[in-house]
C-alpha cells in the first residue's frame, strides 16, 4: 500500500489571497479596511465593527506559542507515522493567532510562550503552507 | 421580592432513557420514539396528551433538517401546538427545557416531550467500511486545520485545557480526580457503561493519551441511545405518576470570544437569569449535575457558578468533589465520562433521578434542589436549569 500524502488544503474562494502570497513565502492576515482589526483565518465581517470591507496585510512571521495539543490518534493516516506530534495556536508579534506546526522539535519540547518564527513547507505544486520553527 | 412568574409554573412529570451504549439495530429516530414511550409510561400519559415536541437531532440524523417533523410523523401523534429542531449543541436540553416551560406557562400549549437521541456507533463488523483507501476518500481533511494533523473537538478542548493549566496551574491530577470521582458514582448506577469497572487515579494516569493534556478517561463516552422528558404545568404534575421535579429557573449564556482566552464558560451569564428566577445561590444545591463532555469542562463549570473563585476548579475538585458520600454531590450518576453520552440530556435525566428521590445506591441524602447545566461547542454555548422536589 503506498503511503497516504498529508492533505493539501482546498482553496477556499475567500483564502485565495492567503495561499497565493504563501506561495511567494509572504505571510499575510486580512485587515478590516473600517477600523483596522487583523484577523485570520478569512471572515466575512469584522468581528470588532461589522465591517465587511476587507484587504489583506502582510504581516512579520515571529511570534510564540500560545497553546499546544500534543496528538497522539491520527484521524488522517498521513499523520500516524509522526505520533505523537504537537499541533501549536501560535501568536504572532501582531497578536492574530493560527494554528500550526513547530518544525523539527519533538512534541514534548514544545512549551507555551516559545518563541517561534515563520518557515515554509511546499505542500504540493500549489500549496505552499506556513510552518514555525524556534527562535532563539 | 415577588416570585418569577416562571418558578415553578412547570414540571419534568416523565423521564425515558433507552438502553445505552454499544446498543445496534435502531437508528436515531428508533431510539427517539422509544425514549418518548418510555417517558409517558413513566408519566402516566397517553401519546394523545402531548401537544409539543421538540427535539435536538444527534450527529447521525445528519441533514435532517426538519427533525421534530420527522419525529412527530414517526410517533404517528396529531395537533402539535409546539415544535421546534434544536441545536446549540451539549447546551440544547436545558433550552428544550427551556422553550417548554415558558411554552407552557404561556399557555401556548400543556406537555411537551423534549427528546435527544443518537445512534453514532456502529456494530462492530461494519467498521472499517468505511476506512482504508486513499487520501481522496478524507473529505474530511480539506481545510487549512487539519493539514497540520489538527482535527476534531478532543484538540480543540486540549488547547484551552492547556492554558487553564498554564495560567492558574491546574494539574493532571486535578483531571484525574474528576474522572474517578464520577466513575466511584457510575460504579453505584446501575445503567453505566462502566458501572462495572472502577477506576483509580494510577488507572487514568496509565490510559492512553487521546490528546494531551487528555487521556482516553478525561474524555466522555459515544453512545447511542435516546432520552426524553415530558414537561407539563404544575397542577397537572401533581396529578400524574411520579413525584414532580418543578423548573424554578432556567437561564442561556453564549459568551462568544476565543475560549482559549476566557478559560471560562456562559455559565457566568446563564446563573445570572437562572438564580434570581429561582431565588437561589450556589451554596444552596444539594446535588449538581454538569455537562461534561471533559473532565476539564467540569472544573470550569464549577468555576463560573461561583462553587470556588476563578482558576482554583482544580483545587476544589480535588478537595471537594471526591463522589459518594463526601464533599459536594457533582455528576452522580457517573456522568457522560462514565455513564452514557446523550448530550445535555445526561445531566438532566441524573437530576430528575436525584430530585425524586429514584437513585438506587447513589441516592444523595438530601434532594430539594439541583443545578443542571449544559455546554455547547468549545466552551460556547451554555444553559442552566434549576429543578427542586419543592413545588414552591
Amino acid at each position: 500500500m503506498n503511503a497516504v500524502a498529508k492533505p493539501v488544503p482546498e482553496i477556499a474562494p475567500e483564502m485565495a489571497p492567503f495561499f497565493a502570497a504563501a506561495k511567494r513565502r509572504e505571510l499575510v492576515v486580512q485587515r478590516c479596511v473600517a477600523c483596522g482589526a487583523l484577523r485570520f483565518p478569512a471572515r466575512a465581517a469584522c468581528n470588532r465593527c461589522m465591517s465587511r470591507d476587507v484587504t489583506w496585510v502582510p504581516v512579520a512571521g515571529t511570534g510564540r506559542v500560545f497553546s499546544v495539543a500534543v496528538m497522539h490518534q491520527a484521524n488522517h493516516p498521513a499523520f500516524e507515522a509522526m505520533l505523537p506530534y504537537a499541533v501549536v495556536v501560535v501568536e504572532l508579534d501582531c497578536g492574530v493567532r493560527m494554528i500550526s506546526n513547530v518544525a523539527d522539535c519533538p512534541a514534548g519540547e514544545v512549551t507555551i510562550g516559545m518563541p517561534v518564527e515563520v518557515t515554509w513547507e511546499e505542500r504540493s505544486p500549489e500549496v505552499t503552507l506556513p510552518v514555525f520553527r524556534r527562535r532563539s | 421580592m415577588p416570585s418569577h412568574p416562571l418558578r415553578g409554573a412547570t414540571a419534568i412529570v416523565g423521564l425515558g432513557i433507552t438502553p445505552q451504549g454499544k446498543v445496534y439495530g435502531s437508528n436515531a429516530i428508533g431510539f427517539a420514539v422509544d425514549a418518548v414511550r418510555l417517558a409517558l409510561e413513566d408519566a402516566g400519559l397517553r401519546r394523545e396528551d402531548l401537544d409539543g415536541v421538540l427535539v435536538n437531532p444527534g450527529l447521525s440524523w445528519g441533514d435532517m433538517g426538519m427533525g421534530s417533523f420527522q419525529l412527530q410523523q414517526a410517533l404517528g401523534v396529531r395537533d402539535l401546538k409546539l415544535t421546534a429542531t434544536m441545536n446549540l449543541g451539549g447546551a440544547t436540553a436545558g433550552a428544550m427545557i427551556a422553550h417548554a416551560a415558558q411554552a407552557v406557562a404561556a399557555g401556548v400549549c400543556t406537555t411537551v416531550a423534549c427528546v435527544f437521541s443518537d445512534a453514532p456507533l456502529k456494530p462492530p463488523a461494519a467498521e472499517g467500511a468505511n476506512g482504508g483507501g486513499t487520501g481522496g476518500a478524507y473529505r474530511f481533511a480539506r481545510g487549512l486545520d487539519a493539514a497540520y494533523g489538527f482535527f476534531g473537538v478532543n484538540a480543540m478542548y486540549a488547547l484551552v485545557a492547556k492554558r487553564h493549566m498554564h495560567r492558574y496551574g491546574t494539574t493532571q491530577d486535578h483531571l484525574g480526580q474528576v474522572a474517578v470521582s464520577q466513575r466511584r458514582w457510575a460504579n453505584l448506577n446501575p445503567a453505566a457503561q462502566f458501572h462495572d469497572r472502577p477506576l483509580t487515579l494510577d488507572d487514568y494516569h496509565r490510559s492512553r493519551w487521546i490528546v494531551e493534556p487528555f487521556h482516553l478517561f478525561d474524555c466522555c463516552l459515544v453512545s447511542n441511545g435516546g432520552l426524553a422528558v415530558i414537561l407539563t404545568t404544575a397542577e397537572r404534575a401533581r396529578s400524574l405518576a411520579k413525584p414532580p421535579v418543578y423548573v424554578w429557573g432556567m437561564g442561556q449564556g453564549h459568551l462568544g470570544g476565543d475560549p482559549a482566552d476566557t478559560l471560562t464558560s456562559g455559565a457566568v451569564l446563564a446563573k445570572k437569569t437562572a438564580f434570581p428566577m429561582a431565588q437561589v445561590s450556589t451554596g444552596d444545591f444539594d446535588v449538581v449535575e454538569l455537562y461534561d463532555c471533559y473532565t476539564f469542562t467540569v472544573l470550569v463549570t464549577l468555576e463560573d457558578y461561583g462553587f470556588c473563585p476563578k482558576g482554583e476548579g482544580g483545587r476544589f475538585v480535588a478537595e471537594r468533589v471526591r463522589g459518594p458520600g463526601a464533599g459536594l454531590p457533582v455528576n452522580t450518576g457517573g456522568g457522560q465520562l462514565s455513564s452514557f453520552y446523550m448530550w445535555g440530556m445526561t445531566p438532566v435525566s441524573e437530576a430528575v433521578i436525584q430530585v425524586r428521590g429514584e437513585g438506587g445506591a447513589r441516592q444523595v441524602p438530601r434532594h430539594e434542589l439541583a443545578l443542571v447545566s449544559g455546554n455547547g461547542g468549545v466552551l460556547s454555548t451554555h444553559s442552566t436549569l434549576v429543578l427542586s422536589r419543592l413545588p414552591s
